[in-house]
């Protein structure tokens, strides 16, 4: 593996004009696969989620999922692209041991969703206007695992093994225009640009979107071009940038590199690149060559998909708010500051928190115990927050326990892993840990008496004006009662003991 | 319309996986361009006003509702396979990574 | 009470046998096992059979036997032709026999699914007598270009029986089925009738379900029936035939008339159209002589000759040979030695995957298969499908016009169905051109997605043997080439004073067993 010289981003930048092009490959959450009745499950025991169709057995013909259809159609209407009125499939013909037919039914000259585009939103609110070529129906391939090489890498495999349940998953590629003008914006732009993707399949609901399942696939185009000049540079193809880190890291590489090989004098070779994350570097893929000659033709054992106006309104009615309009609103609805809300969209519990206010709690408790609790909770138990096991239901019952001084943060705190140790609800973990606040202020006051009583200083400052000092007395009736008082009340009695105004 | 002549037909051999010697690449030509030459009319039979059919009988939205069918067992799956390991096809090594 | 050797059992016809059994005066036992007796017999000569599927088959045959004879509901429901047995060309896939496409790439392979057709007889209970010769793949017009050696003809030992269905159309012409199932993408079914003096439908595109016919090219590639009667092949088709959800070009149209349309034959005022261009210059004389008598048996029966003209067939071949080989190269791709079949390890050199589907391809396959492919891969490839794939596309539009005229000038065209009698083994193998003109008549149907019969015309005068005769009707009007289809033979046959394989060879000194029946013993 050679190590390819780069430049620094910053010297990149300053000679060149970075354009960009994605290929975005998003696999589809239907029940079946694209052209067999086969389960689009991901996981399984290797090769039996298939049919004779999807091992391409001799005599088998496909049948597309409608279902498939109208979830690429809602994907081409959520990227503003117009929806073919009559669209084919094609084949593209290549031999590869994880193409059962060795040709991949894919769409050519007719994808079903054209022109359109995609207004992502940078950190600072900078609004980048993403131009949409294509949105096309295809089929997923097998999945190869190299075996006998050094770390499943191809090079050097002594044999490979194929599963072919991956194989036949619906999957819509998405294909930008050249992105141009993003300047040294480029590595944050095509991550931003992924995870907006990702954002809305997973909003229509029409992709599990999970990146690291192999749902959400990105191929990195990159080019760059001196400053001023018009023609594009030739790019490089970076194939299977699977994170949206990587993304971002991949861009910024292969800029740094293009720049060196141009600064060097030497042509960009026209090439797939293969990412690297432990690196972060491409290494050389396959260079562009006559096996590339694809020999499309309409797939003769399939029929047009003829979309009526009527069917892509039909459509169009049931699309959900795209996310960025919805980001907008929530943000105005709970009143968190701008720093607040990207917080909870990074930490990933924008919905969740949504869900908590709509089963009762405030927007700022919310966050409170998203933020707060979960969010840290999620991340040692490496899931994510939605998935930790807390319901909304559970929070607004925490939260009404602690407002009503049941018992205090300290112990929600242990009431709420007690909820996730599977012992019950709040309520009822309050009851068996015996964690109540101790509500009764008779042996309160007892206690308040004898921190009073050893700290005659203290008392005597707090009479004396000096309210600030009850602390210590607050600490020892916490104390004296093991952290079951409410320090709320235990501070109010005191204030009330001394004749003093809180 | 170009003749076609041995260095087609081995890249052509190439793209179609089959393997080809050196007597047959020459044989292959020869009776290729005579198929090819046989056929070259049939680029000036249509104008460009005329549409192509692919299908002989224009059908459309020929679609499944998505509901899952039958599927195999691993074993009813890999039971014509030349070669097999651990439930999955079993390949030599591929060479030209992509 | 009667009495029938076998060797009157075999020469009977399907609806004979139906009728038979459903009489009791026979069983389905006994009837396959006549057959099967007679593929012991004579097959050794003609080859005609891959794989006899004995005991299968008369499992269900004893089973269809036990229904009827248990009587009630159960045998009231029996299909039509329960216990009638038919042979399969081995293009088809089926469970419990090898399908080998007559190819060496997939030699001993097993479906573990079966196709649509096959379901079909199962649930019509005809017992499989087995698997059918062909051209590998299909590729063909002689199963000579079968791995697994030729196919006979039944008329001469020395001749072959058509192709790429020879196979099936030689086994129902030397009695050793009664109906046998075809594929015909270019001729393949009518073709090999022709010349062996049988009867082959080529259904309309998507009349018939292809699931589990081995792809060859898709958009033309059509199952449909062989027998040695018109109204047979009506019953057979009728089985066949029908919506199938598999099958994304499959009509949703009912074809449930063929039957009916073939006992009610007349041709009383119909128009039946000569094409110009399939007849005259390139047509043997004796072919030539029978198309005019057919000609002269129509109109003497009501009907009126017309002649129209098509002058884009004369591109069609062109067209065929390029749309054909282009499918071919992308179906064929799946032959690779990776998921089922032949593999084949490089003698030499570095063992990758590419260079093991290289090598188990480049020995898998015959050279008429590899000679498609690549000549496919050429029209598809950059820079040469606008006018090779492209322009073929576009005369497919031409033909089906120039047949969308026609037929509004008559109810059905007719043509004889291949221009010669049935060659000698190796005349034409190393002229594959030579070999591709023996379709010129048959493929402009493929091509339109029409359907075409072929039925016997009689013998040539110069040779003695079969010649077809092509009716071709619009697209989902197959009825109509029963109803014409049995008026012409019903004609013929009378003219002849019996069926035409009546006159063919024995080919075996007839063995006179006599089957006792059991029809209306007590």
């Amino acid at each position: 593996m050679s190590t390819d010289t780069i430049l620094s981003f910053e010297e990149a930048m300053e000679k060149y004009d970075p354009v960009l092009g994605f290929e975005v490959h998003v696999e589809l959450n239907t029940k079946t696969k694209m052209f067999s009745s086969a389960p689009n499950v991901f996981g399984d025991e290797p090769n039996t989620n298939v049919n004779e169709v999807d091992l391409g057995l001799p005599g088998v013909l496909p049948v597309v999922n409608k279902a498939a259809v109208e979830s690429s159609i809602k994907i081409g209407l959520a990227l503003n692209c117009k929806i073919a009125e009559s669209c084919r499939f094609a084949r593209k013909n290549y031999f590869y041991p994880d193409t059962p037919k060795n040709f991949q039914t894919s769409q050519y000259d007719e994808p079903i969703a054209y022109d359109g585009y995609l207004d992502i939103e940078l950190e600072d609110g900078t609004v980048f206007r993403v131009e949409i070529e294509r949105a096309h129906m295809e089929e997923d391939a097998g999945k190869l695992t190299h075996m006998g090489g050094a770390a499943g890498r191809i090079q050097g495999a002594d044999y490979s093994l194929v599963d072919y349940n991956r194989a036949g998953v619906p999957l819509v590629e998405i294909v930008t225009k050249p992105i141009q003008g993003a300047g040294s914006r480029a590595p944050e732009l095509a991550k931003a640009y992924v995870s907006a993707i990702r954002e809305i399949v997973k909003n229509l609901g029409v992709s599990d979107a999970r990146m690291e399942r192999g749902n959400v696939r990105c191929d990195a185009n990159v080019s760059l071009r001196p400053h001023g000049q018009e023609r594009f540079g030739i790019r490089s193809e970076t194939k299977n940038v699977n994170s949206l880190r990587a993304v971002e890291h991949a861009v910024r590489y292969e800029i740094q590199r293009h720049a060196a090989v141009l600064d060097s004098g030497q042509p960009v070779i026209q090439e797939t690149r293969h990412w690297h994350e432990d690196t972060r570097t491409t290494t050389s893929g396959r260079a562009k060559s006559d096996a590339d000659d694809y020999r499309y033709f309409p797939e003769p054992d399939l029929v047009p998909v003829v979309a009526s106006r009527e069917w892509v309104e039909e459509l169009r009615a049931t699309l959900p708010e795209p996310p960025a309009e919805r980001r907008k609103r929530l943000k105005e609805a709970w009143g968190y500051s701008d720093l607040e809300f990207r917080d909870v969209v990074n930490a990933g519990v924008m919905d969740s928190i949504e869900e908590t206010v709509a089963a009762g709690a405030s927007a700022s408790a919310a966050r409170k115990w998203w933020m707060g609790e979960i969010v840290g909770r999620a991340k040692t138990a490496d899931v994510d927050p939605a998935e930790l096991g807390v319901s909304p239901q559970t929070i607004v019952e925490l939260n009404g326990l602690v407002e009503e001084g049941k018992i205090n943060n300290k112990m929600a705190s242990q009431v709420l892993d007690g909820v996730l140790a599977g012992e019950g609800t709040p309520a009822e973990i309050v009851e068996k840990r015996g964690l109540a606040v101790v509500s009764d202020d008779g042996p309160l006051l007892e206690a308040i008496d004898a921190a009073l009583a050893a700290q005659p200083d203290v008392a005597e400052k707090i009479r004396g004006g000096k309210v600030q000092a009850i602390g210590a007395i607050v600490g020892g009736v916490m104390k004296a009662t093991r952290g079951q008082a409410d320090a709320g009340r235990v501070r109010e009695l005191i204030l009330e003991k001394l004749g003093v105004e809180g | 319309m170009a003749a076609i002549n041995r260095d087609d037909v081995a890249h052509l051999a190439r793209l179609a996986h089959i393997e080809m010697s050196a007597e047959e690449l020459d044989r292959m030509a020869g009776e290729l361009a005579v198929i090819v030459d046989s056929v070259k009319s049939v680029s000036e039979a249509a104008g460009d006003d005329v549409p192509a059919t692919s299908h002989p009988i224009p059908l459309s939205n020929v679609f499944r509702e998505d509901v899952v069918g039958h599927t195999f067992t691993a074993e009813q799956a890999l039971s014509g396979a030349p070669d097999a390991a651990e439930d999955r096809f079993k390949v030599p090594a591929i060479l030209d990574e992509d | 009470m009667s009495e029938l050797t076998s060797n009157e059992l075999i020469r009977l016809s399907a609806a004979a046998l139906a009728a038979k059994l459903r009489a009791g005066e026979v069983t389905s036992v006994e009837v396959t096992q006549a057959h099967l007796d007679r593929i012991a017999a004579v097959d050794g000569q003609v080859n005609a059979f891959l794989h006899v599927n004995a005991e299968e088959a008369l499992a269900v045959a004893a089973e269809v036997d036990a229904i009827r004879a248990a009587g009630g509901a159960a045998a009231e429901e029996l299909h039509e032709l329960a216990g009638v047995p038919i042979a399969v060309k081995d293009l088809i896939v089926t469970i419990g026999q090898p399908t080998t496409a007559g190819s060496k790439i997939l030699e001993g392979w097993h479906s573990p699914y079966d196709a649509t057709v096959i379901k079909k007889l199962r649930a019509a209970k005809m017992p499989i007598l087995g698997k059918t010769n062909l051209d590998e793949f299909a590729m063909g017009s002689s199963t000579e270009h079968s791995a697994y050696g030729p196919t006979r003809n039944p008329w001469d030992l020395e001749r072959i029986p058509g192709g790429s269905g020879g196979g099936s159309a030689a086994a129902v012409a030397a009695f050793e089925a009664p109906l046998a199932l075809g594929t015909d993408t270019g001729g393949s079914i009518r073709q090999p009738g022709a010349v062996t003096g049988t009867v082959g439908v080529k259904p309309t595109y998507g009349a018939v379900s292809r699931y589990g016919a081995i792809a060859m090219a898709s958009s033309l590639d059509q199952i449909g029936p062989v027998s040695r009667t018109v109204l047979d092949s009506a019953l057979l088709q009728e089985v066949i035939g029908g919506h199938d959800p598999f099958d994304s070009t499959s009509l949703t149209d009912s074809f449930d008339n063929l039957v009916e349309a073939a006992r009610t034959g007349n041709v009383q005022g119909m128009k039946i159209g000569i094409i110009k261009e399939l007849h005259g210059e390139g047509y043997q004389a004796g072919v030539e002589n029978r198309f005019n008598e057919s000609l002269e048996l129509l109109k003497e029966a009501g009907a009126e000759i017309v002649e129209v003209s098509c002058p884009n067939l004369k591109y069609a071949l062109g067209a065929y040979y390029l749309i054909m080989p282009s499918e071919v190269s992308s179906n064929l791709a799946k032959f690779d030695g990776v998921r089922f079949g032949l593999r084949v390890l490089p003698k030499e050199g570095p063992m990758t995957i590419e260079r093991v589907m290289a090598a188990t391809r480049a020995a898998g396959f015959g050279d008429e298969v590899k000679r498609r492919i690549i000549l496919g891969t050429y029209a598809l490839s950059a820079g040469y499908y606008d006018a090779y794939y492209g322009s073929a596309q576009k005369v497919r539009t031409l033909i089906q016009r120039d047949f969308d005229a026609a037929f509004a000038q008559a109810d059905v065209l007719i043509s004889p169905t291949a221009p010669t009698t049935a060659f000698k083994l190796g005349e034409k193998l190393d002229d594959p051109l030579a070999m591709y003109l023996n379709d010129v008549a048959t493929i402009p149907a493929n091509m339109a997605g029409i359907p075409g019969l072929s039925l016997p015309g009689g013998l040539a005068d110069e040779d003695g043997l079969p010649v077809g005769i092509q009716l071709l009707a619009p697209a989902r009007e197959d009825a109509r080439l029963y109803r014409v289809g049995a008026v012409l033979e019903a004609l013929l046959e009378e003219k002849w004073g019996g069926p035409l394989l009546a006159q063919a060879p024995s080919l075996v000194e007839p063995v006179e067993t006599l089957v006792e029946t059991h029809g209306g013993s007590k």
